[in-house]
């Protein structure tokens, strides 16, 4: 049932990325702005799933060689370990240390464990979404 | 943390280690690698030993959960100590011989030593743990092992079922203990069993005493095969020889006799524990024995003679607890049957643990443990041979070796019994010495029938597999170390009375110890009624062994049908197919049918708590104006929500619903909700291509159901749950209970978490644990989904299970 789909795929190409990179940019920003590691997830899912309808399985998985089962396993160790981190500096779980660094760059920067948490949550959701839609597109 | 706890934690461990060892190394047997941990720790753990002597103890403590009393405290004194070292003894041998038992290029070694020292940790932890709570939970952790031990060879069937078998029995005595426990807790606020000690004697008079003592019975019992709960031990035999030489002979399933000694200072007064662990001791010992004789199986033979012999053991311990109701300590007679019970403990250790091996040997060497198919075999594994004899003839209770002292010791025992005058006992005590009596005869005769059905008569070549030769040296060095103990503690039992036992009866009854106490265990007590009853043993012992043929019939009088295995499997057919009958009740296997399910439950849960609570509240002070755009968004959601009702084709459907959820969306632009908004447009998005996906598996709309009736229904409780989530809205703003927690979220996130965005704070920070946890389900869904798919076209494949 493929049509021409040129235009989609076009668009696509261009899309896909901008919001690959937007989505990134809300999930490093969500301390401060609308955002955060599931949003930032779930909206990278979005692009991915935009390359889903505008090609096909065959050519994501030739373009993203990912196993996504895998990508759930390693964002739930990256969140629970940076849960469990706070052990080794006899704190309470889930205590976060934050700060301010002067980065070359990027100037005064915050950089805060957080972000690691959330990155787990973000590789979670991407995870998640990506191996629901593609188990069950996969069978036809 | 202490070195004790290390050193109970170390199995654990080195069973991560041992997957990886024998993925890297395979050139060696991982078993060499798990040997030195065993034989470390019974070094450590000896050194104890001039401490216990002494009467010290030594306790460490480490919160675990301090907030629920339940602390990893360690104690370890004469009783613990005991046990330890059987578990770290027992345990290098066993590990020893495994090694030449298992061949390395057939076994899974990995999950074997994985297995067995899970075991190790845990049966330590069970045994030097003074929290309740932290014992139950090595003690399941033990039923656990042994459950994955027995089902080793899990492609066999009876594997299978023997460790299925073992779980539920032992799990739910487990189970049972628990609920004791918190009994326990009730009556003495602690978890701590030196301080439950302490308080014995208002325990005693508490109204829950008798029932948690039943229920921690009911966990001795199943963890230590008593009749009726025994069944589990024979079909536990599936497993790996060394493992039944050692989880199901010479240590776990002793758990439940520690358990009765711990708790023996807590409920020990009681008539009820006297009469109810004597009287299933005894009833166990005899059955036990009475059904080893008909066993073909060597194993089996065995397994049944350990039920007698555990029956024994517990049996003492019933009718040691008669020495707390009489006052003379100094020669309190009744003390003896205690310190046989502690003394027959290790000697079944040792001499069950050689014939264990010894049989693991025959079957190794012949490829059968078949009585009716072996014989002969004295000329050909002469050291095997005579390992054997001296472990069967401790068993039968013969002279030189550690199995007689203690058998006279339980028969002195059993014979006070005759002078007791407490608990109706000089009405029906006359029974525990003429059931022991008879148990020993049957004891005696399936000894034999291990010695000389195996290693005397006619060899018969053409019923083995091979040849049989004598075992590999290797394979050897085990048995041979356990039987020369089985002789040492036979001919200088006093090795062992101030070292061992002394310390451990001091700690199964501690309150008549405050003076001098000795034992001393000898040979010859004069003519007494014990050594008659020794002598008349061993004479009917004979006549009946040559006589077996001609009275084996009796064994058939109970048809088969009666059995308490026939009823065992009866009950588990019956809970397996009335569990079919409930679930297909109501399992459709049609989506709608459960969304009905669920929705019904929310109408009716909620409906009736807002109605008897009385909590519907309209209250419309604190609203805000609605303004125009609002008004429109509604209307928009509301005519979306009516068209889907009337759409024929479903892509249009999944479109309008799209579009509604895009709407409520804007909902939140203007409620001034960024992340929300960002959040519910994505999850729009990917929900609507996720439909798209799942268009092609969804039946056709509209086909099959068309009745009025079902219409009628589904409009019913669509309008239900609406009706209800708009009333319990409405009422959830009409009642403030509490301040809104946002001021606290609004003033702390900066301060405390460092970050603007509250929502963002609130997920990864405050309420964190949630997120953690949710995002474990979400991955928990995904490969659910993915296997759901994924595996359902491998059906067929159960044929497989029994290659």
């Amino acid at each position: 049932m493929k049509t021409n789909d040129l235009i989609l795929q076009t668009v696509t190409k261009v899309c896909a990325f901008v919001i690959i990179l937007f989505s990134i940019s809300i999930f490093l920003g969500g301390h401060y702005s609308p955002g955060g590691g599931f949003v930032g997830g779930l909206m990278t899912s979005c692009a991915i799933v935009l390359l889903l309808l505008a090609y096909d399985l065959k050519t994501v998985a030739a373009l993203l060689p990912i196993d996504y089962k895998i990508m759930i396993a390693c964002g739930l160790l990256i969140s629970a370990s940076t849960v469990a981190g706070s052990w080794l500096f006899h704190a309470p779980l889930m205590t976060h240390a934050y700060s301010y660094f002067n980065l070359p760059i990027l100037g005064k920067t915050s950089l805060h464990t957080a972000v690691l948490f959330d990155l787990g949550v973000y590789l979670v959701v991407i995870g998640v979404t990506m191996t629901i839609i593609q188990t069950i597109g996969e069978s036809e | 943390m202490s070195l004790l706890h290390l050193a109970i934690l170390s199995p654990f461990l080195l069973a991560i280690a041992v997957p990886i060892l024998y993925k890297h190394i395979r050139s060696v047997h991982t078993g060499w690698f798990v040997l030195g941990l065993p034989v470390i720790l019974f070094t450590y753990f000896f050194r104890f030993l001039s401490a216990t002597q002494n009467g010290e103890t030594v306790a460490e403590s480490f919160a675990w959960i301090p907030s629920l009393n339940v602390s990893f405290d360690v104690y370890v004194d004469g009783l613990g100590l005991l046990f330890a070292l059987l578990i770290t003894g027992i345990g290098s041998l066993v590990v020893l011989y495994s090694i030449f038992y298992l061949q390395k290029e057939k076994e899974r070694l990995g999950s074997f030593y994985t297995f067995l020292l899970l075991f190790m940790g845990a049966m330590l932890g069970v045994v030097l743990s003074d929290n309740l709570i932290v014992l139950y939970t090595f003690w399941e952790f033990t039923s656990l092992s042994s459950f994955l031990l027995i089902g080793y060879w899990h492609h066999r069937e009876r594997s299978r079922y023997g460790a299925q078998k073992s779980m539920l029995i032992t799990v739910l005595g487990g189970l049972a203990m628990l609920g004791g426990f918190v009994l326990l807790y009730i009556m003495g606020g602690t978890f701590s069993i030196r301080e439950l000690i302490g308080q014995a004697d208002s325990l005693f008079e508490h109204p829950l005493f008798t029932p948690a003592l039943l229920l921690v019975l009911l966990g001795a019992f199943t963890k230590s095969a008593q009749f009726p709960f025994h069944i589990w031990l024979p079909d536990a035999m599936e497993a790996p020889t060394p493992v039944s030489a050692y989880l199901h002979s010479a240590t776990m399933v002793k758990a439940g006799i520690y358990l009765v000694a711990r708790m023996s200072p807590i409920f020990a007064e009681s008539g009820v524990w006297l009469w109810l662990i004597a009287s299933f001791g005894i009833a166990t010992l005899f059955w036990g024995s009475f059904s080893a004789v008909k066993q073909t199986d060597l194993k089996g033979i065995l397994a049944f003679s350990t039920v007698s012999q555990l029956g024994l053991i517990m049996s003492l311990l019933g009718v040691g607890a008669a020495a707390l109701h009489y006052e003379s300590i100094g020669e309190n007679v009744y003390m003896v049957a205690t310190v046989a019970a502690v003394f027959h403990l290790i000697n079944h250790a040792t001499f069950k643990g050689t014939l264990f091996m010894v049989v693991g040997i025959i079957d190794h060497e012949t490829g059968t443990r078949d009585i009716r198919k072996l014989g002969g075999l004295m000329a050909f594994m002469p050291i095997t041979f005579t390992i054997a004899v001296i472990g069967a003839f401790s068993m039968a209770g013969l002279p030189p070796f550690n199995g007689f002292l203690s058998k006279e010791m339980f028969f002195t025992g059993m014979v006070n019994v005759l002078n007791m005058d407490i608990f109706n006992l000089d009405a029906w005590g006359i029974l525990f010495p003429v059931l022991a009596w008879i148990g020993s005869i049957f004891t005696f005769v399936y000894s034999m029938i291990v010695v000389f059905k195996v290693f005397g008569g006619k060899h018969q070549p053409d019923k083995l597999e091979r040849t049989p030769h004598e075992a590999p040296l290797g394979m050897l060095i085990s048995p041979v170390i356990l039987a020369s103990l089985v002789i040492i503690f036979g001919i200088f039992p006093n090795l062992l009375s101030g070292t061992l036992i002394e310390p451990a009866v001091a700690s199964i009854i501690p309150s008549l110890l405050d003076g001098e106490f000795h034992v001393h265990i000898g040979f010859w007590h004069g003519f007494t009624p014990e050594l008659f009853m020794t002598i008349g043993v061993i004479a009917i012992g004979i006549l009946l062994y040559l006589t077996v043929p001609r009275w084996k019939k009796v064994y058939y009088a109970l048809p088969e049908a009666w059995s308490l295995n026939r009823l065992y499997d009866k009950t588990i057919e019956l809970a397996e197919r009335a569990s079919i009958w409930v679930t297909r009740l109501f399992m459709t296997g049609f989506i709608r049918s459960y969304l009905v399910y669920i929705f019904l439950f929310f109408i009716i849960s909620l409906g009736f708590t807002l109605y008897w609570q009385d909590a519907f509240k309209l209250d419309t002070d604190n609203t805000a104006p609605i303004r125009m755009y609002e008004l429109i968004l509604a209307i928009i959601i509301a005519i979306g929500s009516v068209a889907i009702l009337f759409v024929k084709s479903r892509l249009t459907s999944i479109i309008l619903l799209g579009a509604v959820g895009y709407t409520v969306s804007l909902f939140y632009v203007l409620f001034r909700a960024p992340d929300l908004a960002l959040t519910q447009l994505i999850i729009e998005t990917i929900s609507v291509a996720l439909f798209l996906l799942c268009f092609y598996h969804l039946p056709k709309i509209n086909l099959k159901e068309e009745r009025m009736t079902f219409k009628l229904n589904n409009a019913l409780i669509s309008l239900g749950v609406g009706v209800i989530i708009a009333l319990i809205a409405l009422s959830a703003h009409s009642n403030k209970l509490f301040d809104s927690i946002a001021s606290f979220y609004l003033e702390n996130s900066y301060k405390e978490a460092g970050g603007k965005n509250v929502v963002n704070v609130i997920l990864v920070d405050f309420r964190g644990l949630d997120t953690m946890f949710e995002i474990t389900v979400l991955g928990i869904a995904a490969i659910g989904i993915y296997s759901l798919i994924k595996l359902r076209m491998t059906r067929g494949r159960e044929a497989d299970e029994n290659k």
